[in-house]
């Protein structure tokens, strides 16, 4: 594996913010994830849970609830507006303001042609969806009180409201409410206080569940409006309900981080009469669970925590799989972390700002394990703040480390910057081509900046002392509508590879300044991509863990790729479960090829032989163990190191040394605020 | 005539309205619920009874299965056996459902030979015959591979399936389908919980299987006619395993206990309502609720650590726990106990002396003497005073002053640090304090020895300490040195003075296997005899003192006054192992026995306990007698329904039992003067008679005067220490 000097890098204090809102579109198998600073996110789940796509938070944009509505995904907050993404361009399409105070949730009927917002104010208001709009129809019955909760029944004759004290339901028809459900108040001190109903849910036998701030998760009756059932389910508050599409189970998400499931069961064999029985108990968060779905396998929790579990039911899916494993998402899967090898910088990127390090040095030699003397210490140069309200989305720091660039969905950015006594100045005269970016490149030699743009198209700028001037825009034969979201320029400056969320890759000849190939479309997303300095060789790595390495010369898969296919790589790497995100090749040795995820990094050393499937994946530490001519016979080509963890980035340095960039989750937990007390045994 | 208590070691408990059942060594024990007294024992296995089980036809009967490879079905409430099936393998639990008729469930050895660890649950078909003795042979098996923990295996709903839990497996067995369905768990579950079965209970209404872990998690199953769809939900209060679960016949609760000794009610569909009953005493090895759901038993496995049990020898009856650490008993494997080591009654039973004491790794000893003053009122022992750290090393031995008339009450105490130290009662100097307490009156040393054991004379006018080879004699009088003895070599174990007409004799055993007889008045060896002698004791009432010998293995008992130097009584191989404890409990009335041989036993009773825990004693021929007949008339008397009125006649009737009996047993006391009473008002027309509450009270009255004058004849003696594990 070789011997690295590691810069062991803790100082990126990364914090995730908390996720608020959730959304499954089970048609499109899409999760849609709302985060206190107003970011979303998109999670495909029929390919390996992957964050497709994130859009940047805003200033003041708070969303409290999410829904898809086909495919458009409409967001509602406590700043009143609702709002409708561009998921092509990664951006607010429009916001439409409601006027009835901060919104707590929104709903669409299951027909898709009205959506319902519960306000401050007491109004239920419907929307009526149009193509490139929604319209405001009309109010509901307005109450006394703000509308915390809104559920359809299927049928979209009627909605229940989860209110302070109470749920009504009204008849979607003539907007007159047709029930007043009272909820009862928590036992003890708690009794003057108002019980929220923060959840609610109609199914279709007009049953309505509700969960609400006194711990209860209670079944009602929807025709008689009557009471059925009451499960207390914990001392604090019940803040979350998903039900599954077949409407034979329920999740209940709790303060105390766990999720409670109900299941629909006939409480004698061979008996039809159903009720709802509380079943499991899941505990994955720390803190309050404030958002859940329920898919067709599994339950996906998040909270305050900011920790995305995906949590799969054991009696839907097979025992023993990929499937059945337990899922925590905790980083983005794609880098914050971008690093300049000639200068030895890393920039780490904020939702609002950029930070600028040096790495530390040290001239002291010592043993494999020693942590060794720090001549200079890492010192921060910059730290720039955004303007603007938008959050920053993508940004890049060039080679040499003269160039940094960041991009919102508004602008583009780009920063000069002068290290004999530290300066940094803005670049004001920008070609306009260049007004947003998805995925920022500098090129290697520092003279060119890709941006990738809308409808997976890249803008070439050239960078010199006096001006920025808009070279060229590349376009993809296919016409795919997606955004690009990985962009990597060869080192001999001949390549551009850009890879978009329809799983293309694209790779441009910069000499010709026009497409070279398409490599062929693989059915997951790629989550690195890194052409090889030497041979020109592009290597992928996908959301399912496969590694292909494609000649771009040839312009088909190398001798390497096709064995590798043929063999399968082994079961013990597909089944790690947070993507690759950075792929960086050995100035020294062409044949090794460095990848990283959350949890290991890892040297590909193609010149050895692949693992067999009965061999031990993780083997460095028997391999130490063993005598020398051993060795050669039990080494293969994945050569894995755990000794970091919660990776955010590694990258090797042009001295080859290498740049690792852990952000220990514990760290993140620390920062959390304590959670709601909780009684332990024997505390 | 030898007779052997086994330890009650509840096996498996079946309740019914009005009885308990219990399976204990090779009998069944039928209690009632109302008197908590045993009836009578149900006899007839030839080996362990493993099961009991009710009838589902017929709840007056009831079936009970043993290791003998017999099932025998008995009317329990006259204790008389109706059939024997025999099934010729051995049975470790036995199950049947009303909806099985005539099939019982058996559990047995997978193969036919005796050291499988394998088990099978087997059908067999009861054949109709009139026999007494009827050979079963057609089993049938059902499920292979279960527990033969009785626990682990029961019917669901209706008898429509049973469940029975292995290892880490729940098997359903469907009848109507003839399909099973298995549910295995992982081995245990990240956070270190293990996920074992441990018992299984089946809901009577819903299908919903209960099971108990050995994390102490309790799941609810439900769905399990699905193979892969099945789910459950988990409830978690105990911290260590469930030992038992148990649904009410209504199935609104589910009652649980474990190793916490605490019984926790849950209610069905509503778990997060709990109730508890805690501080059972032991550890809950068995739930059974009777079928009117109005009665909970609780089994314990006997790990008598912190409580001194009391047992009334001549009652078979536990009377009552006596919580000496009165602190809640924490169960935590490692986590260090405070353990009561020695305990002294003195002779009138009025005062108990406990020590206890805690031991942990860096920590130094921890000991505490408590002394404990019978209440007449409560009739329990009232905690009088704690002294901490009497000693500043373990107490070696402890006893009282047996004189019976002296004014002052005396405890002698001998320890490692070289002291021997006297305790007296005193009232305190501060007059506000209400009562006399303990506290020290002197400590002795001698030559820097360390006293081994300490004896009271009869009249207490002597205390005699030995220090490994000597034994000194003090006058507490004086708390002055008036003797040495010594008979080198090796150490003085126990120690021993002579009762009555033998109160001049002081004897002593050594470790090397001598037995010395020291007269007192010439303060010379009078005797001495070589033998191994584990245990001396003297009989208050007589001069006769009992010596336990070990020998190979074996215990031999001597029964001789120190005058003679014949023995009156010995014998060989008493029982196997060591005996560890004896006491010669008085009698309440005198025997008059003729045979020379049990000759000793006229004043008083013989009790011992071996090294594996089992009670015995000696009886009488004429004992035993009427020991039958009083269970026969037990019997008569319950079994006539307990209406308010029946208990004037009855009261009545049995008063004519006993003059009946009287023959057999003339000394036999006659019940209090309040059978007269009772014979009046019988006599007087029921009009004239007064109120019904008067007369109620009138009864009350005469139970009450019954009830004080056995407890005030019975001197407290007669509890006995079970607990002996030091």
């Amino acid at each position: 594996m070789g011997e690295f000097k590691v810069h062991r890098v803790r100082f990126f204090d990364y914090m995730p913010s908390a996720i608020r809102a959730m959304a499954f579109n089970s048609r499109t198998e899409r999760l849609a994830v709302a985060r206190a600073d107003g970011a979303l996110e998109i999670f495909n789940f029929a390919d390996h849970y992957f964050q497709e796509k994130v859009i940047p938070g805003q200033d003041g944009r708070a969303v409290e609830a999410l829904c898809w509505v086909g495919q458009r995904l409409f967001s509602a907050g406590l700043n009143g507006e609702i709002t409708e993404y561009d998921l092509e361009n990664m951006r607010p399409r429009y916001t439409v303001e409601a006027y009835g105070g901060p919104i707590w949730t929104i709903s669409s009927n299951s027909q898709g042609t009205l959506l319902a917002v519960g306000c401050e104010d007491g109004t239920v208001k419907m929307f009526e969806l149009l193509d490139e709009r929604i319209r405001f129809q009309r109010n509901l019955e307005r109450q006394k009180g703000r509308i915390i909760s809104l559920s359809w029944h299927p049928s979209g004759t009627l909605i229940a409201a989860g209110m302070m004290d109470m749920i009504r339901i009204f008849d979607a028809e003539t907007g007159h409410a047709t029930h007043r459900l009272l909820v009862e108040r928590g036992a003890g001190a708690s009794k003057s206080k108002e019980v929220v109903v923060w959840s609610i849910a109609f199914l279709s036998d007009h049953t309505i569940v509700s969960g609400d701030s006194a711990g209860k998760v209670q079944i009602w009756d929807g025709l008689t409006g009557t009471l059925v059932k009451t499960h207390l389910v914990t001392k604090w508050d019940v803040l979350a309900l998903a039900v599954s599409q077949d409407e034979s189970s329920l999740v209940a998400g709790t303060s105390e981080g766990t999720v409670v499931q109900f299941q629909f069961i006939a409480s004698t064999v061979d008996q039809q009469d159903k009720e709802w029985v509380r079943t499991r108990t899941f505990k994955n968060h720390s803190h309050d669970v404030r958002a859940l779905a329920h898919t067709e396998t599994a339950v996906v929790s998040g909270g305050m925590d900011t920790q995305l579990v995906v949590r799969p039911l054991l009696d839907k899916v097979e025992k023993n799989t990929q499937e059945s494993a337990l899922r925590k998402i905790a980083f983005p899967h794609r880098s914050l972390v971008c690093c300049a090898k000639k200068a030895g910088l890393l920039l780490f990127q904020f939702p609002d700002h950029l930070e600028l390090w040096r790495v530390g040095e040290s001239d002291g030699l010592g043993k494999p394990g020693d942590s060794l003397p720090v001549k200079r210490n890492p010192e921060k140069l910059i730290q720039l703040k955004r303007k603007g309200e938008d959050h920053i989305c993508c940004s890049a720091l060039s080679p040499c480390g003269g160039w940094l660039a960041y991009s919102t969905v508004s602008a583009v950015r780009l920063y000069r910057i002068q290290y004999n006594n530290i300066s940094i100045t803005k670049v004001s005269k920008l070609p306009k081509d260049l007004r947003s970016a998805h995925q920022l490149c500098f090129s290697s030699d520092s003279s060119k900046l890709f941006a990738s743009s809308s409808h997976s198209s890249v803008v070439i700028v050239s960078l010199n002392q006096l001006e920025c001037k808009h070279l060229h825009t590349l376009k993809p034969r296919s016409g795919s509508r997606q955004p690009v979201h990985l962009l990597f320029a060869s080192e001999d400056g001949k390549w551009l590879a850009a890879a978009n969320a329809d799983c293309e890759i694209h790779v441009y000849n910069l000499h010709k300044l026009k497409l070279h190939c398409t490599v062929p479309v693989h059915s997951s997303c790629p989550t690195a991509i890194a052409i090889h300095p030497v041979t020109s060789n592009l290597v992928v790595v996908h959301a399912d863990q496969q590694i292909f390495e494609y000649s771009l010369m040839q312009k088909e898969y190398t001798e390497w790729s096709r064995k590798l296919q043929k063999q399968g790589l082994h079961s013990l790497w597909l089944e790690r479960d947070t993507p690759v995100t950075h792929i960086s090749y050995s100035p020294k040795n062409p044949a090794h090829i460095f990848l990283h995820d959350m949890f290991m990094f890892c040297i590909i050393d193609q010149s050895l032989p692949l693992p067999e499937a009965k061999t031990m994946l993780y083997n460095q530490m028997t391999l130490r163990s063993l005598p020398e001519p051993e060795r050669i016979r039990h080494s293969h080509a994945f050569k894995i190191c755990k000794n970091f963890q919660h990776l955010l980035c590694v990258s090797l340095l042009e001295d080859h040394s290498l740049v690792v960039v852990e952000r220990p989750l514990l760290d993140i937990m620390s920062q959390l605020p304590a959670p709601v007390r909780q009684k332990k045994f024997a505390t | 005539k030898l007779l052997k208590r086994a330890e009650h070691i509840f096996r498996k408990g079946v309740c019914c309205c009005r009885f308990l059942l219990c399976a204990s060594g090779e009998c069944v024990k039928v209690f009632s619920t109302s008197t908590e007294e045993c009836i009578h024992d149900l006899r007839g296995h030839t080996e362990l009874v493993t099961g009991v089980l009710l009838r589902p036809s017929n709840h007056l009967q009831v079936y009970s299965c043993s290791a003998d490879g017999t099932v025998r079905l008995w009317d329990f409430t006259d204790g008389i056996l109706i059939k024997t099936y025999v099934i010729g393998y051995p049975i470790y639990s036995i199950y049947a459902s009303a909806n099985h008729e005539g099939v019982i469930f058996l559990v047995t050895p997978a193969q036919s030979d005796k050291r499988s660890e394998m088990f099978q649950l087997v059908a067999v078909q009861l054949p109709q015959s009139g026999d007494q003795l009827v050979e079963a042979r057609e089993l049938s098996a059902v499920l292979s591979d279960v527990s033969s923990n009785p626990a682990a295996i029961v019917f669901g709903r209706g008898g429509e399936y049973i469940a029975s839990a292995n290892g880490l497996q729940l098997e359903v067995y469907f009848f109507k389908k003839q399909k099973a369905y298995r549910f295995p768990l992982k081995e245990d579950n990240k956070k270190g919980g293990k996920n074992t079965f441990m018992c299984v209970a089946c809901h009577p209404k819903d299908d919903c299987i209960a099971t108990g872990h050995e994390d102490g998690k309790i799941r609810l199953w439900r769905n399990f006619n699905h193979k892969k769809e099945y789910t459950y939900s988990t409830l978690h209060w105990h911290h260590s395993a469930v030992s038992s679960l148990c649904f009410t016949p209504e199935g609104t609760n589910l009652l649980s206990g474990g190793i916490e000794s605490v019984l926790v009610q849950w209610r069905y569909n509503q778990e997060s309502q709990r109730d508890f009953l805690p501080r059972l005493g032991a550890a809950i090895t068995h739930i059974a609720v009777s079928p009117d759901g109005a009665l909970f038993c609780t089994s314990h496995s006997d790990n008598s650590k912190d409580k001194n049990k009391f047992y009334s020898l001549q009652r078979d009856k536990l009377l009552y726990n006596l919580d000496i650490v009165q602190q809640e008993y924490i169960h935590e494997s490692g986590l260090q106990q405070f353990e009561v080591v020695k305990a002294a009654f003195n002779a009138s039973g009025n005062w108990l002396a406990t020590v206890e004491e805690r031991k942990q790794k860096a920590a130094e000893l921890e000991l505490n003497l408590k002394l404990w003053a019978y209440d007449e009122q409560t009739q329990s022992f009232v905690l009088n005073t704690t002294i901490s750290a009497p000693h500043e090393a373990q107490i070696t031995a402890m006893c009282f002053c047996h004189a019976a008339d002296s004014q002052t009450t005396m405890l002698a105490s001998t320890s490692k640090d070289g002291h021997f130290k006297a305790w007296q009662l005193a009232a305190q100097a501060h007059t506000e304090d209400e009562g006399p307490s303990w506290s020290c009156d002197f400590v002795g040393a001698y030559h820097d020895l360390v006293p081994e054991c300490c004896c009271f004379s009869a009249d207490g006018s002597l205390l005699a300490v030995s220090f490994q080879e000597v034994v000194t004699v003090w006058s507490p009088a004086s708390w002055e040195l008036l003797t040495t003895l010594s008979q080198p070599p090796g150490a003085i174990r126990d120690l021993c003075f002579g009762r009555l007409s033998c109160s001049k004799y002081l004897l002593g055993t050594s470790a090397n296997n001598l037995l010395c007889c020291w007269n007192l008045l010439t303060c010379s060896l009078e005797w001495s005899t070589s033998m191994d002698v584990s245990l001396l004791l003297a009989d208050p009432l007589s001069e006769n003192m009992a010596a336990f010998c070990c020998q190979a293995g074996c215990t031999d008992l001597f029964v001789f006054k120190p005058s003679e130097p014949r023995p009156l009584f010995s014998r060989k191989e008493v029982c196997s192992g060591k005996v560890t404890r004896a006491v010669f409990a008085p009698r309440e009335e005198m025997l008059e026995s003729c045979e020379e041989s049990s000759q000793w036993l006229n004043h008083s009773q013989l009790y011992f306990l071996t090294q594996y825990m089992d009670l015995m004693t000696f009886t009488t021929k004429a004992e035993e007698d009427r020991l039958m007949a009083s269970s026969k008339q037990l019997v008569i008397d319950d079994s006539v329904a307990m209406t308010p009125f029946y208990l004037l006649l009855g009261k009545h009737r049995q008063q004519e039992n006993q003059d009946s009996l009287g023959g057999m047993s003339a000394e036999r006391t006659p019940l209090p003067q309040g059978s007269v009473a009772i014979r009046e008002l019988l006599q007087t027309p029921a009009h004239v008679l007064p109120s019904t509450s008067y007369l109620c009270s009138m009864f009350v009255q005469s139970l009450l005067i019954s009830a004080k004058d056995i407890l005030s004849s019975s001197p407290t003696e007669q509890f006995y220490l079970s607990h002996s594990r030091l």
